[in-house]
């Protein structure tokens, strides 16, 4: 072997070796330290601020600030996080940069929205994010259905969500059922039938599988909802009828000439409780029940998604 | 255009392929393949704008690199090698000399660019499977930029013809930097009152106004770019460089080079 040669493999073994041993080292290291608190930290939190360092380049810082935002969302949603402090400014940094970009506002709203964990439980300032879209993109009937949405559903105004979707409706190219959502608005007589009329247009207009995935949760949740309230209603019913509760949803069942058990979208039977309250027995199963949660339940992980309802 | 600016302007492109600067486009591939199959993974419902914004951004600045680089070493490296005096003894004037070099160095970056555009179309084109029509002002945003480098390679020569490489460098970005906040000094002379309105207005319009080159933000949502401004843009920036560049040659007639 040459001296030159040699000298080549004595170098290239030393690159490999010390290359593996750095990325060892910094692993361990990795394990020792405690991890840095990044989600938390906005180092320019003022929209200008970030939009003059961009250089002309803000679509690009835009397109950034948004990644970061949903990998924020995401890391705090999947913690089931209580709180979402930099959330909001966040958004403002993407939509200031970019007012144009629509993912920001139609997603932002709904990640700010829904009470925690779900949400950031901020729906003023999604209400906010909401408004500055429109005023930038007046001719987008998307934010106008998403605004109305944000009214229903975590504040329960009506009279407001109705305007919105009436507005909406006149913009060109309005998808037909603001209309239909405007007037479903201002009767509010069946919410169950509101809200799966919202969430199954949502469903329809978005080509993005986590908001169709999102809506087919609400969805199964809706069902849920509705019979365990028709199911607490026949519970209430018995009682009346023969002076005690049912023994059992079997007892229920052939009182009011059910077919059989009632059960969930995924084929479980409902649970009487001896206290006669109509429970869900998975409830992780469905994120956004509001009724029939058995009260000593307490939501562990990230919440579970199914892809077909 | 005479045949001695178009040999300059042959070598002075050749020396600029030889001197790996076209060693760029790997990189500039790598970060836009990169950005075209993980962003989907990472963000939400942005791909094609990421592809679009990202793309131009780094085309954009890439070159600057290479147009300032470049730039400020085309005087001052024929003078330190003394290949100047060589060029200079034949029958080549020195506004030749400045001229084909600046045709050297756009040309270098019109080719580039030109790889860079092919890279963004092909990025653009696995993200979103086809293209529409209003992707074509994607090509209005990339000669926009190619008119950006005209301008900077003429204010690098500018500054390499009477300083220092390091000096030009300094200039020529720090010129960079403002010309991107003209539109800000616009508005700053607009707030002040007096002589100093006068002067942030005049040098308002003396740097170079970048901003009013950069119509990615627009392209990025498909949004069109009016023919007047590209009209406008275009006779802008040849006036600018045609400035800059007879600024050039005025202070390398005039300068002692023994």
């Amino acid at each position: 072997m040459t001296p030159r040669r040699r000298t080549q493999l004595i170098a290239t073994t030393c690159l490999i070796l010390s290359m593996g041993a750095s990325v060892l080292l910094l692993h361990r290291v990795d394990e020792i330290r405690p991890r840095a608190v990044l989600e938390d930290v906005l180092y320019i939190s003022s929209p200008k601020m970030v939009k003059r360092t961009s250089l002309g380049f803000d679509g690009l810082m835009a397109c950034i600030y948004w990644t970061r935002t949903v990998q924020y969302f995401g890391h705090r949603h999947y913690e089931r996080a209580r709180t979402y402090n930099e959330l909001a400014p966040l958004l403002e940094i993407t939509t200031a940069l970019d007012p144009h970009m629509i993912p920001a506002y139609q997603f932002g709203a709904s990640f700010l929205a829904p009470a925690p964990p779900n949400g950031a439980g901020e729906p003023v300032r999604a209400i906010e994010l909401m408004k500055y879209g429109i005023q930038n993109n007046p001719d987008n009937w998307h934010l106008y259905y998403d605004l109305g949405f944000v009214y229903y559903t975590e504040l329960k105004d009506y009279k407001r969500a109705a305007e919105v979707f009436e507005q909406g409706s006149k913009v060109p190219n309005a998808h037909p059922f603001l209309k239909l959502l405007a007037a479903q608005m201002a009767e509010h007589a069946n919410d169950y039938e509101t809200a799966r009329m919202l969430w199954t247009a949502t469903y329809e207009s978005s080509t993005e599988s986590n908001i169709r995935q999102n809506a087919i949760e609400h969805l199964r949740s809706i069902r849920v909802d509705e019979e365990v309230t028709r199911l607490q209603q026949a519970v209430s019913r018995f009682e009346q009828q023969n002076g005690r509760l049912p023994t059992s949803l079997w007892e229920l069942a052939a009182a009011e000439h059910l077919r059989g058990i009632p059960v969930d979208p995924d084929g479980n039977p409902y649970i009487l409780s001896f206290d006669g309250q109509v429970q869900v027995s998975k409830p992780e199963d469905f994120p956004f029940i509001t009724k029939g949660i058995p009260p000593d339940y307490k939501p562990s992980g990230p919440p579970k998604f199914h892809s077909k309802s | 255009m005479s045949a001695r600016i178009v040999h300059i302007a042959a070598n002075t492109f050749r020396e600029a392929v030889r001197d790996r600067v076209l060693y760029n486009l790997i990189a500039f591939a790598l970060l836009l393949s990169g950005a075209a199959i993980f962003i989907g993974q990472i963000s939400i419902e942005i791909e094609r704008l990421v592809v679009v914004n990202l793309g131009l951004t780094a085309v954009s600045l890439f070159g600057v690199v290479i147009a300032i680089f470049i730039g400020i070493g085309l005087v001052s490296k024929e003078i330190e090698k003394r290949t100047l005096y060589t060029v200079l003894s034949r029958p080549v004037r020195r506004w030749e000399f400045i001229v084909g070099k600046f045709f050297g160095l756009a040309g270098t970056l019109v080719v580039n660019t030109f790889f860079m555009a092919i890279g963004v179309f092909a990025a653009l084109l696995y993200v979103a499977h086809k293209f529409a029509s209003p992707d074509a002002f994607i090509l209005v945003a990339l000669y926009f930029i190619i008119l950006e480098f005209l301008i900077l390679c003429s204010l690098a020569l500018l500054f390499s013809s009477f300083s220092s490489p390091l000096l030009a460098a300094v200039f020529t970005f720090s010129l960079f930097i403002i010309g991107s906040f003209a539109d800000d000094l616009r508005g700053f002379a607009a707030m002040t009152h007096g002589i100093t309105r006068w002067i942030a207005t005049g040098a308002s319009y003396l740097v170079p106004n970048f901003s009013t080159l950069n119509v990615i933000s627009a392209v990025a949502h498909q949004q069109a770019v009016g023919g007047q401004l590209i009209l406008q843009n275009t006779f802008y920036a040849l006036f600018y460089t045609a400035m800059a560049l007879s600024g050039a040659v005025l202070i390398f007639e005039r300068r002692n080079l023994k």
